[in-house]
């Protein structure tokens, strides 16, 4: 690759976001609109609210509720999704209710954990395990069920035991499209996340961010809302890296078979 | 057969529903018996009140569903059909599309309060990226040979964006309308829910603190069955725009 | 139950490996069984290479998943080294026809390899040595990092029979292995079984739909009928151990064989069946009891 063009790589990849930025900055220097305070004190509001004690008290919890609460889902979901999706009765038996679960908007599950787990961190983990396990469970049926017969005939025949076919089939086979229920799983566990304490907390992002909105601490709840989509990017990009190793080869599958298409 | 099993399925749950309250394995006040939540809808039914947060919640889910599709099909095409300008809009839509639009939600309760536009923002914001990644996905998806061929036979810009690129990309565009549909009604009883605009999720909320639980209950099984006629309608769209795509698309909704 | 098509026993004939005893298959559907399979009997001896052919809609893949224990039978038996077949046996291996779908492309062409011997407990360095050996024997030495997707189709056909090789099989079952391939890799890979054959000396079954390929590989052609399915003639391949894709091709015996099997098959699709009124005027099935005294 030439310099050149590495350059115009470049250009093209931060030239729009600095664009944005820097439009943002100047169109707001001198605001004196309070809801849009101008983007240094915004800035400087992140720096004084979140490099504080605010990490420990509000930050890091939030995220553990919500790994706690994702690991669980995915557990729960591939194992559940695994059998349902093994047994083509079971799967007849339980579809539609799954589909019932699946339609439910998660959001509606806060005010119905609340009564069962009252408003502490147990309502904010099951909640966002509740929410979070339906789409990798469906995806993981659906997984199971699409994978290839012939494959199937293949483990049989060389003598691959349960286990083996377990780990060296059916969670490979499928994991293109659990991690397709994983990803979904993970936008569907921020949105939960910060709601369930928007809801009833006396901690977290998404309690300190209405707090800061009722408080009317503008430049902090722009902070806020900023930390928030800080968030949702690296927790994107952390997927997306584990998914690119995962998954390489089917990527690398789908390149052929489109090749010859 | 599979729809034999699939009601035994149904009744199964519904008797779980109905008999573990019953026999006191969960607090019938968590978990009333499913006959009271059918009970306390029959109720809600009668209630104008029921009739008209059903009505807020499809009208707002429909409002920003269309403006997200609009927004998208049009960006969508105009953006990569150029590719100079895809080039440069990539990493900026890579990096606001997992922003989660429930950062949005103080903003949005600032800027209008307890009202429908707070949840429509939170809605098109949300819906709005399924679409347009969807047709991004789609116009790239286009033949060259197809656009090569519309090139030497001297179509106008139209008529190449008519014959060629629309075709092609129809059915990403039902795909990204099947997940934005879903992700719509996810957003739409969360801002209800969250803000208190009207709809369903409000009156969910306000069941909820009034202890009303038969009724919270009864309340999300309507928004469940509407759940579920969204996804049929929108699968069987989808499955109408004929061509066979990559199944590998979910829905993402943030 | 009379067995008209199972060649008989001579004196000196090695003792079957493989038996297929009166088999029938029947898929149970919703609306109505399929009888796909009627009567099939026949005994394939030790180190005996057998092709299998017949029209398509003859009930050769079911034949075939059957024999391999991935099918139940409905009637009658399938009894391998003296065991009868109820899963899928120990000293079996399959080459499918879908190599694309039949190797794990999540898997290493070594990887996939190695798997089945893991899954026999084999020490770490016999299984090296086994995988290095099958990889080699089928000209593929210097690919086992790659992915099966990043190789062509008649190199993932290697590496699926690699894999049945290095299972050290005592019967190797190949579903028309080459169905899928260009002209050109076919014949090398015809080539390339006879030569595995001929060195490991395992006993090969091989389903084809081609009468060249079922002519120039075997040593003895099984016609099946339409289905349901059952044998409709034996023919014995006396044609030269050493065979090579130019000179054997050319031979007149090739050509008289190959005829001998076209009419057969024409027969087949006519439906034609043993035992069946048309039978004695059809000169072919003569022909192959003709050539039954001749096998082996």
């Amino acid at each position: 690759m030439s310099v050149g063009s590495v350059a115009r790589r470049t250009m093209l990849t931060v030239g729009l976001p600095v664009v944005l930025v820097t439009a943002w900055w100047f169109a707001t220097a001198n605001s004196t609109n309070f809801f849009w305070p101008p983007l240094r004190e915004i800035l400087e509001a992140f720096a004084d609210t979140w490099f504080s004690n605010r990490i420990m008290a509000d930050v890091v919890p939030s995220l553990v509720r919500l790994l706690v609460g994702y690991v669980l889902a995915l557990v729960l979901g591939i194992g559940l999704g695994v059998a349902i999706g093994s047994s083509r009765t079971l799967r007849g038996v339980v579809e539609p209710v799954l589909e019932f679960f699946r339609a439910i908007p998660p959001p509606v599950l806060v005010p119905i954990l609340i009564l069962f787990a009252g408003i502490g961190n147990e309502m904010k983990v099951l909640v966002i395990v509740s929410g979070c396990l339906w789409p990798v469970l469906l995806n993981t049926v659906e997984g199971v069920r699409g994978l290839d017969e012939v494959l199937r005939d293949t483990a049989r025949c060389y003598g691959l035991g349960r286990r083996s076919q377990l780990t060296h089939l059916v969670l490979r086979g499928a994991s293109p499209q659990i991690a397709v229920g994983a990803r979904q799983a993970l936008s569907i566990g921020i949105i939960l996340m910060v709601i369930s304490e928007m809801f009833a907390a006396s901690n977290g992002v998404g309690f300190t961010i209405i707090q800061f909105q009722r408080t009317f601490a503008i430049p902090e709840m722009w902070s806020g809302i900023i930390l928030l989509g800080l968030i949702g990017i690296t927790l994107a990009f952390l997927f997306r890296l584990v998914e690119s190793r995962a998954l390489a080869w089917y990527r690398g599958l789908r390149m052929t078979q489109r090749g010859e298409g | 057969m599979t729809a034999a099993l699939g009601l035994l399925g149904l009744l199964g749950f519904v008797g779980i529903l109905e008999l573990v309250p019953r026999i006191g394995l969960v607090d019938p006040r968590f978990l009333p018996p499913f006959s009271e939540m059918v009970a306390a809808l029959g109720g809600e039914v009668g209630t104008p009140e029921f009739w008209a947060a059903l009505g807020s919640t499809v009208r707002g889910w429909a409002i920003g569903l269309a403006i997200a599709v609009a927004a998208g099909v049009v960006l969508g095409m105009v953006i990569g059909s150029i590719p100079l300008l895809r080039a440069a809009t990539t990493s900026t839509i890579e990096f606001l599309r997992p922003i989660p639009s429930v950062a949005l939600i103080p903003l949005a309760v600032l800027l209008y309060g307890p009202s429908p536009q707070s949840t429509l923002l939170l809605v098109v914001y949300a819906s709005f990226w399924q679409v347009l990644v969807q047709v991004l996905y789609g116009v790239q998806d286009v033949d060259p040979v197809a656009r090569e061929t519309a090139r030497s036979y001297r179509f106008s810009a139209w008529t190449q964006v008519r014959r060629v690129t629309w075709p092609t990309t129809l059915p990403y565009v039902m795909t990204g309308f099947r997940l934005a549909a879903a992700v719509a009604l996810i957003l739409e009883i969360t801002g209800e829910l969250v803000i208190g605009s009207p709809g369903l999720g409000k009156q969910i909320a306000v069941a909820q603190s009034s202890g009303a639980v038969d009724t919270m209950y009864a309340l999300v099984i309507v928004t469940g069955v509407f759940g579920v006629l969204v996804n049929l309608v929108a699968r069987m769209l989808e499955r109408r725009s004929l061509h066979w795509h990559p199944s590998v698309r979910g829905e993402v909704p943030r | 139950m009379t067995t008209p098509t199972t060649p008989p026993e001579t004196p000196g004939t090695p003792a079957p490996i493989l038996e297929v005893r009166g088999v029938q298959k029947i898929y149970q559907g919703k609306q109505r069984n399929v009888e796909a399979v009627r009567d099939l009997t026949f005994s394939i001896a030790a180190g005996e290479m057998t092709c299998i052919v017949g029209p398509s809609g003859a009930g050769k893949t079911t034949l075939l998943k059957c024999v391999a224990g991935l099918l139940d039978t409905t009637a009658g038996e399938i009894v391998l080294e003296g065991e009868r077949v109820t899963g899928p046996p120990r000293g079996m291996a399959v080459v499918f026809q879908e190599y694309g779908r039949s190797l794990f492309p999540w898997l290493t062409v070594r990887q996939n390899v190695e798997l089945p011997l893991k899954e026999k407990n084999l020490p770490k360095a016999d299984r090296e040595s086994l995988v290095d050996e099958a990889l080699a024997a089928v000209g593929l030495a210097d690919v086992h990092g790659a992915h099966p997707w990043q190789l062509s189709g008649g190199m993932q056909q290697r590496v699926a029979i690699a894999r049945a090789v290095a299972y050290e099989p005592h019967v190797l079952l190949m579903d028309e292995p080459f169905a899928a391939v260009d002209a050109q890799t076919r014949g090398e890979l015809e080539d390339l079984v006879r030569a595995l054959w001929k060195r490991l000396g395992v006993t090969v079954l091989f389903v084809t739909h081609d009468i060249d390929e079922a002519v120039y590989l075997g040593q003895r052609v099984i016609v099946l009928s339409m289905s349901p399915t059952v044998v409709l003639a034996d023919v014995a391949v006396d044609l030269p151990e050493q065979r090579d894709q130019l000179h054997t091709r050319s031979l007149p015996r090739f050509a008289e064989l190959r005829a001998k099997v076209y009419e057969l098959i024409q027969q087949s699709k006519r439906g034609v069946r043993p035992g069946s009124g048309d039978e004695h005027e059809q000169p072919g099935t003569a022909v192959a009891a003709d050539t039954q005294s001749g096998s082996m």
